[in-house]
């Protein structure tokens, strides 16, 4: 019996994500009394898959082929299949990021298994698996169990740290041969554009800086970038900055947006909206710049500063800066 | 070119969700429905590739119990769909693979080159469906397009992934989730809300399969403590970022 843990790759390289797939993947392994398997899915992966025994893979799969160099739902689907295949698991666990909630959604479908996407907590009574998972964008949290097995679990990224238990420690890595032919998968990545701007993702940061109405227009952003910088942030925004055009739709927080539950999340000139709060309601710690001290936001926010964001934005850079140096 | 699209009607995005008196389902007496928003730009999708291909149908695919559901649908009509089958089962117990089982059933009947939906639905964000219905007709599936482009019979696709965009491309027919951005949908002409009103809307009673995903219960997420206003103006920066530092300890 054992815990299958998906590992991401982009670049060359393991996300985060997959880390903290492994560690979720050890704490179901010790509930249910099981072992964890890893599985990597890409190109010159081999030194990665096997640094993954330091994150406490105890088996470690790999696809390493030059067709799994960029994603196919198709190709790093059936892979994963074979990866379930061998190792036979009762919980598949797989980051849901964007890719991972993809290829999650598409292999639960193919092995006609239950997926619960999103989780954020996990618990095993009388041997039996319940996930939470939020619901209407986090204004309600389900406790779901599948019928069938194996129950593949969606991990929301930056619910649970990942723990290196075996720091400097090596697996060695078993090969999962390609069984099939790459032309009959129909739809291909073919590139990656746009990967250069470097701009962190809103909802894999652990902090984030959004802007709302209250910003004002697309150069209304800026300081809120120049803060972002400091902090090794992301911007994020409101739908109605989105809406109205300022910052494309990738940087939207809320319930038809991203959700996100970073360490620290700044709302700036963003009145609360319901739509907007239950997309960052989990974040840890909220602050909060507004010029009106009746804004719903004020009610969530851990610390909060009434006044006008041209003034504010910058102290607040300046203060960080100070305090970071 | 024949087009099938999925819709679903959800409580609207501003719904304030309360929890029903069973623990495991949504009080709906004060909620107002509305077509699912993701859906919108499935459907505005669909009726720019019937345009531009200069013939086809567009028909919409919905589960759920006709009488609350069908004047939402029949907005779809309205911005131009040709008709639409309502699949009438009962909803309490569905999950998303019993949805696109029942969808996956009656679509095969119609044929259609390409099926659009949402990414989503905006109540319970399974963003299962679109996979499920794919790996159901065989077909390949791109989810979260924010970008499309057909040609013949082949299509580029680009999705925003974390920090970037990818560019897939593919042969139809194929199953495509929209995400929102993908286009600007149009509002519906008083020319296409008359239209609508006369256009084919078939009920079906269905049977949906038992769900593998099962709601024990729903929760209300804890109340976040009340927050505090630490001052005004730009001298309230450094007590806030003294406060993250040694009270929340997040710098």
């Amino acid at each position: 019996m054992s815990v299958l843990a998906f590992c991401e790759v982009r670049d060359g390289r393991c996300k985060k994500a997959a880390f903290e797939a492994i560690t979720a993947a050890k704490k179901l392994a010790a509930d249910l009394g099981g072992s964890v398997t890893a599985v990597v899915v890409g190109h010159n992966i081999q030194d990665d898959a096997k640094k993954l025994a330091a994150w406490g893979a105890e088996r470690i799969l790999a696809a390493d082929h030059e067709f799994l160099a960029l994603y196919s739902t198709g190709g790093y689907g059936r892979c994963l299949v074979q990866a379930v295949e061998l190792a036979q698991p009762k919980a598949v666990i797989v980051p849901a990021t964007i890719m991972g909630k993809d290829l999650a959604a598409w292999t639960a479908a193919k092995l006609g298994v239950p997926l619960a996407s999103d989780c954020t907590e996990f618990k095993v009574e009388d041997g039996a698996l319940r996930v939470r998972r939020p619901v209407f964008a986090g204004k309600a949290l389900a406790w779901t169990h599948g019928e069938g097995e194996p129950f593949v679990l969606g991990l929301r990224p930056n619910t649970m740290a990942a723990e290196e238990i075996n720091p400097g420690g090596e697996g060695s890595v078993e090969p999962l041969p390609l069984t099939f032919d790459p032309s009959t998968i129909r739809a291909v990545v073919k590139e990656i554009t746009g990967g250069d701007k470097g701009d962190l993702d809103v909802a894999e940061a652990e902090i984030v800086v959004a802007g709302g109405r209250g910003v004002g227009g697309p150069e209304g952003f800026e300081p809120l970038r120049e803060l972002a910088k400091v902090l090794g942030a992301a911007v994020g925004a409101s739908r109605a900055a989105v809406d109205a055009g300022w910052i494309d739709h990738a940087a939207q927080v809320g319930q038809t947006g991203k959700v996100v539950s970073p360490n620290l999340y700044i709302a700036i000139g963003i009145s609360g909206a319901i739509q907007h709060l239950a997309g960052m309601r989990t974040a840890k710690v909220i602050v909060a710049i507004n010029k009106d001290p009746e804004a719903p936001i004020f009610k969530v926010a851990d610390y909060g500063i009434v006044g006008d964001l041209v003034e504010v934005v910058p102290a607040l850079t300046e203060a960080f800066q100070k305090a970071l140096a | 070119m024949k087009i099938a699209v999925c819709v679903v009607v959800a409580p609207s995005t501003d719904t304030k969700v309360k929890i029903g008196a069973d623990g495991k389902t949504i009080d709906m007496s004060d909620v107002k429905l509305e077509l699912n928003a993701y859906d919108e730009f499935a459907i505005e999708e669909a009726l720019r590739l019937k345009e531009s291909t200069g013939d086809g149908e567009v028909v919409l695919f919905s589960v759920g119990s006709p009488a609350t559901i069908k004047e939402e649908i029949r907005k779809g009509l309205a911005r131009g769909a040709d008709r639409a089958v309502i699949l009438d089962t009962d909803t309490t117990q569905l999950d998303s693979s019993a949805v696109a089982a029942l969808l996956t059933g009656e679509i095969k009947a119609f044929e259609p080159e390409i099926i659009f939906m949402g990414k989503q639905s905006v109540d319970y964000d399974s963003a299962q469906v679109p996979s499920q219905v794919a790996a159901a007709m065989g077909w390949p599936v791109v989810t979260k397009v924010s970008s499309l482009a057909i040609e013949g019979g082949a299509f580029r696709a680009e999705r925003e992934i974390e920090g970037g965009v990818e560019v897939v491309e593919g042969t139809l027919p194929a199953v495509i989730s929209a995400e929102k951005g993908l286009n600007e949908p149009r509002y519906p002409s008083l020319k296409g809300i008359m239209a609508a009103k006369k256009k084919p809307m078939e009920e079906k009673a269905a049977e949906a399969p038992a769900p593998v995903l099962v709601i024990d219960c729903l929760e209300l997420p804890p109340p976040r403590p009340e927050g505090k206003i630490v001052g005004e103006g730009p001298e309230a920066a450094a007590k806030v970022v003294e406060l993250l530092r040694n009270e929340a300890k997040v710098i």
